[in-house]
């Protein structure tokens, strides 16, 4: 089975809720402090939602510097799959591992709501397993979840494919209606969405575990993939 | 300055300042007095309350600590424990409220890991002047902002709470915070010193020079001008404290690691009074004494003199007993979270007084083996302020009051009254992460919130809690006694909407001016209908808090006793039903259909004091009430535990009385409904606690369970149609009553 990391920055705050949603769908998640540099022993990384450096500067901007971003680079570059959820998205744009940037909610106030998320796409290790046109319950929890972009890369976006999720009643002013990206390969991700949160009916809906069932597919795709290293 | 004129400016009395005298035998230095001026103020020490408090019923199998404590804890069952606590942050509020309710948030999160608990949620209860007016609308922004700027970022979810607004709190608003923690029954820790020769760590923020005073100047005095906190008072923004959640949440994760690995003997926040209250209330409860090296504290800013890094109010600071062979494995889990750590103290032997009695003394101190610069009994600090039985008058007007009943208030426009009443508060707690820990079943906005029992460290259990805060600050301003115990009603009413038993309360008692009598009479009425109705139902009060002076210019609020009332659920798997009927249910009214002694009494009723009518006969507090809840809880937990039950839909009857819960229910269904024969407009609008509107598919079945318990009830009509029709009284369009709701709170504010 895949080993999936979950980094934890000082002040995240959604690293047990990603480890418990990806525990019970089967998966086997650890957490990871971001002062670590080397990511080799994990098949996927999750980047989860919370203030990671209290979101000091702007979110995700001193997040980046964290020592265990190189090892999320290389793990990235190697194309094992990479999800940021929330403060995680927001983390990986700082980063230049997705395109674009978050900026502060149209209304400027911070939203915690269910939305409805239409799958844009699948080709990604998140919505490997929706179909397009797909309505998902998910929901949002964040003060600067809005997408922009430039017109070059929003173009760029749309003709590879890569926005794979967006509102169906867009709550932030995201571009586009965008809720989630992935980079031209497919296996990074970000949304701003908090799929572990919409896992079972009774928290209100079960349409994360499409998502994260994806996920953890992709990561055991990534874990058969390895060359085989003998125990010494 | 003279000594006498320092006491005075610090906030003690001459006779207070006598007092000191006698307990040191000596006179103070200004280092002494200003630690006896926090430690005796009114906000740490209750001196005008505690005579009082005393009545209240604190014992009950489950308790496992009661008052006195950091926080409150009763035994949850499985092996869990859960912390209760309840604060005010009124005066920093009014003040300056983004940091006022941020603090308040960051200062109940520590009272609650302080026991060893993680912090699964808070609640607010806020109130406010009218709305239509700018410095309300800053006041309700800000706190609002404050509370989730710091509540999200600090990672603990905000699950509900009340927003009132009404004229009396226009120039001394109240922003009280909830807070409940869960832990393995045996982390449990207190705040206690012990081991002579052990070592106090100071853990967390650096301290500075804000919230000097906080607890003395700020908390126990009144606003001078009339116009409440606006001009005259602005100087006392330098008392206000500046809150960083991202030290809290650093300082959470490393004091529940100390804790979970066994490093720490004791520990306490630093609040209120500081340095100060944590060294002196953590000997004191230990029996021991202290030795606190003032040069020893990490600070913010040169220059700082011993009095103010003494009393000083900086936020995110925790004081933790170390054995010396921990110390290393201390600083080293610290500086893993990035929290600061230095050694300030050392515990000591206590000493024996002149009668041979061991006191504990804690003394101040320029280095360790360095001049002692204070000296004081411990427990003198920390216990031993001065009781005070202030008197109590029974206001003149009270009998007046009594007979001026709203009975004869005519009906008016029935529907007008309707659409007033539904105000959806979704504009404010969509602004606070209501969903981390994936515990929230019900978040805020109905009746009460319900959550599953767990968390990272917790074992795991099938069991849930639920949580409602409330007031009825109407109620009381008629009768202090019977509204604070209706309002206990309400509280089991509201849990018993998602199937929960209540097990504890907490109390926070906002009142005015403990030197009017009138107040003292208000806060010593309350406190015995508290009791009293805590008696009846066996219910333990485990925590309080009592923030008096809530008065400007000379006028008081009115009393306003908020209570957070924590109820169980054996089993949770599936989430109770909602306010949502269908087209086809059976609409009941489950519960006392007249209450007593008169049918429908709209004394203290939001109709009433609409039309300027504060006086009147409240209902009386009556176990058929208390039965019903007891009956809707039962079915309602059938369905949380994932079994059957008649009941499809409930919201119990609260303010705006029976047509406001009705017209919810049709709101949040999009289906109407007829009530072909409500008794007249009183009966629409009276708000008796302890009854429900239950939808229902099988209305033999509901009536015959009902009947079995000895409940009433009485069918209203069946859900259907489009329109809400209450007989002759009112008929409104269900269409757009939703979207109604929703935007009555933005619109009054002008968003």
């Amino acid at each position: 089975m895949s080993r999936v990391g979950v980094v934890v920055f000082p002040g995240s705050n959604c690293e047990h809720d990603v480890v418990s949603a990806l525990t019970a769908l089967g998966g086997r998640a650890e957490l990871v402090w971001h002062a670590e540099t080397d990511l080799s022993a994990y098949d996927a990384v999750v980047l989860p939602g919370g203030f990671a450096h209290g979101d000091y500067l702007r979110p995700g901007a001193l997040a980046r510097f964290s020592p265990v971003m190189g090892a999320v680079a290389a793990l990235a570059e190697a194309g094992r799959p990479v999800l940021g959820i929330c403060n995680g998205f927001q983390v990986l744009t700082e980063a230049g591992l997705l395109p674009g940037a978050l900026q502060k909610n149209r209304g400027l106030t911070f939203l915690c709501q269910p939305t409805t998320l239409v799958v844009a796409s699948t080709r990604s290790v998140l919505t490997r397993g929706a179909a397009v046109g797909q309505e998902l319950v998910v929901p949002i929890n964040h003060f600067a979840g809005s997408y922009v972009c430039d017109d070059a890369t929003y173009r760029a976006l749309v003709e590879r494919d890569q926005v794979v999720l967006r509102y169906k009643d867009n709550p932030n002013g995201s571009r586009g209606d965008i809720a989630g990206i992935a980079n031209e390969a497919g296996n990074v991700v970000g949304l701003m969405p908090h799929p572990e949160r919409a896992l079972t009916a009774l928290l209100g809906s079960a349409d994360g575990r499409v998502l994260l069932e994806g996920f953890l597919a992709a990561a055991d795709d990534a874990a058969a993939a390895r060359p085989l290293v003998t125990a010494p | 300055m003279t000594g006498e004129a320092l006491h005075r400016a610090l906030g003690l009395t001459d006779d207070e300042y006598a007092l000191v005298e006698g307990v040191l035998e000596r006179e103070p230095n200004h280092l002494e007095l200003a630690m006896f001026a926090v430690m005796w103020s009114e906000h740490c020490s209750y001196k005008s309350s505690r005579l009082h408090l005393r009545r209240l019923p604190t014992s009950a199998p489950q308790v496992l600590v009661g008052p006195g404590e950091n926080a409150g804890v009763i035994d949850a069952g499985d092996g869990v424990a859960i912390a209760l606590r309840i604060e005010s942050h009124n005066h920093p509020s009014a003040i300056e409220p983004y940091q006022g309710a941020a603090t308040g948030v960051g200062g109940i999160l520590r009272d609650v890991f302080t026991m060893g608990a993680r912090p699964l949620a808070v609640m607010d209860p806020l109130f406010f002047g009218p709305p239509d007016d700018a410095r309300a609308r800053w006041l309700v922004e800000g706190v609002v902002a404050g509370i989730s700027g710091y509540g999200n970022s600090v990672g603990v979810p905000t699950i509900g709470g009340e927003l009132t607004f009404d004229e009396g709190y226009a120039q001394n608003p109240l922003v009280n915070v909830l807070c409940v923690g869960a832990l393995p029954r045996e982390r449990l820790v207190l705040g206690r010193a012990s081991g002579v020769g052990n070592l106090a760590v100071l853990l967390g923020s650096r301290t500075g020079r804000d919230g000097i005073g906080g607890v003395s100047v700020l908390a126990s005095a009144g606003f001078a001008g009339a116009d409440g906190a606006t001009s005259l008072d602005e100087e006392k923004r330098p008392s206000v404290q500046v809150g960083d959640p991202y030290e809290e949440k650093r300082l959470i994760e490393a004091c529940l690691a100390l804790l979970d690995e066994g490093l720490v003997v004791g520990i306490q926040d630093l609040g209120g009074a500081g340095l100060t209250c944590a060294a002196s209330e953590t000997a004191a409860r230990g029996g021991v004494g202290m030795d606190v090296d003032v040069t020893a504290v990490p600070l913010r800013e040169p220059g700082m003199a011993p009095w103010e890094v003494m009393t000083s109010e900086s936020q995110e600071r925790m004081l933790a007993i170390v054995r010396p062979e921990d110390l290393a494995a201390v600083e080293a889990l610290c500086a893993r979270w990035e929290v600061r750590s230095a050694v300030v103290g050392r515990v000591t032997a206590p000493v024996p007084d002149v009668a041979g009695r061991p006191v504990g003394m804690l003394r101040v101190r320029q280095g360790f083996d360095g001049p002692v610069l204070a000296e004081a009994p411990a427990a003198a600090l920390a216990d031993e302020a001065p009781l005070y039985d202030r008197p109590r008058a029974r206001p003149g007007d009270l009998d007046a009051r009594l007979s001026d009943d709203p009975a004869d208030e005519p009906a008016g426009d029935v529907a007008a009254e309707v659409l007033a009443a539904l105000v959806d508060p979704a504009w404010a707690y969509r602004q606070y992460d209501s969903q981390l820990f994936l515990n929230t079943v019900v978040g805020p906005g109905r009746d009460a919130a319900l959550l599953r029992l767990a968390g990272p460290g917790l074992p795991s259990s099938e069991r849930g809690f639920a949580l409602t805060t409330d007031s009825n600050p109407r109620w009381c301003a008629i009768d202090p006694r019977a509204g604070t115990a209706l309002t206990l009603v309400e509280g089991i009413a509201n849990l018993a909407c998602v199937g929960a038993t209540p097990s504890a309360v907490v109390n926070c008692l906002n009142f005015g001016n403990p030197e009017h009598p009138e107040v003292m009479w208000q806060l010593s009425e309350a406190v015995d209908g508290l009791a009293e109705a805590c008696r009846a139902t066996g219910l333990p009060v485990i925590g309080g808090n009592v923030s008096l002076y809530n008065e400007s210019g000379g006028r008081d609020i009115d009393p306003t006793p908020v209570l957070g009332v924590l109820g169980l659920v054996e089993r949770l798997v599936a989430p109770p039903p909602g306010w949502t009927w269908r087209e086809g249910d059976t609409v009941v009214l489950v519960g006392p259909r007249e209450a007593r002694p008169d049918p429908f009494p709209l004394a203290g009723s939001l109709f009433a004091r609409r039309r300027g009518r504060r006086g009147g006969r409240l209902p009386a507090f009556d176990d058929r009430a208390l039965a019903t809840c007891r009956f809707v809880a039962g079915e309602v937990a059938r369905v949380c535990a994932g079994g059957a039950s008649p009941v499809a839909a409930v919201h119990d009857v609260s303010a705006g009385g029976l047509a406001a819960a009705l017209a919810e229910m049709a709101a949040a269904s999009g289906v109407g409904l007829a009530w072909a024969s409500p008794r007249g407009h009183a009966e629409l609008f009276t708000e008796a606690p302890g009854r429900f509107v239950v939808a229902t598919r099988d209305p033999a079945g509901l009536t015959g369970a009902a009947e079995a318990a000895g409940v009433e009830a009485s069918v209203l009509g069946v859900a259907g149609g489009g329109r809400l029709t209450l007989g002759e009284l009112c008929d409104l369009a269900v269409g757009g009553l939703a979207e109604r709701r929703a935007s009555a709170l933005p619109a009054a504010l002008g968003l």
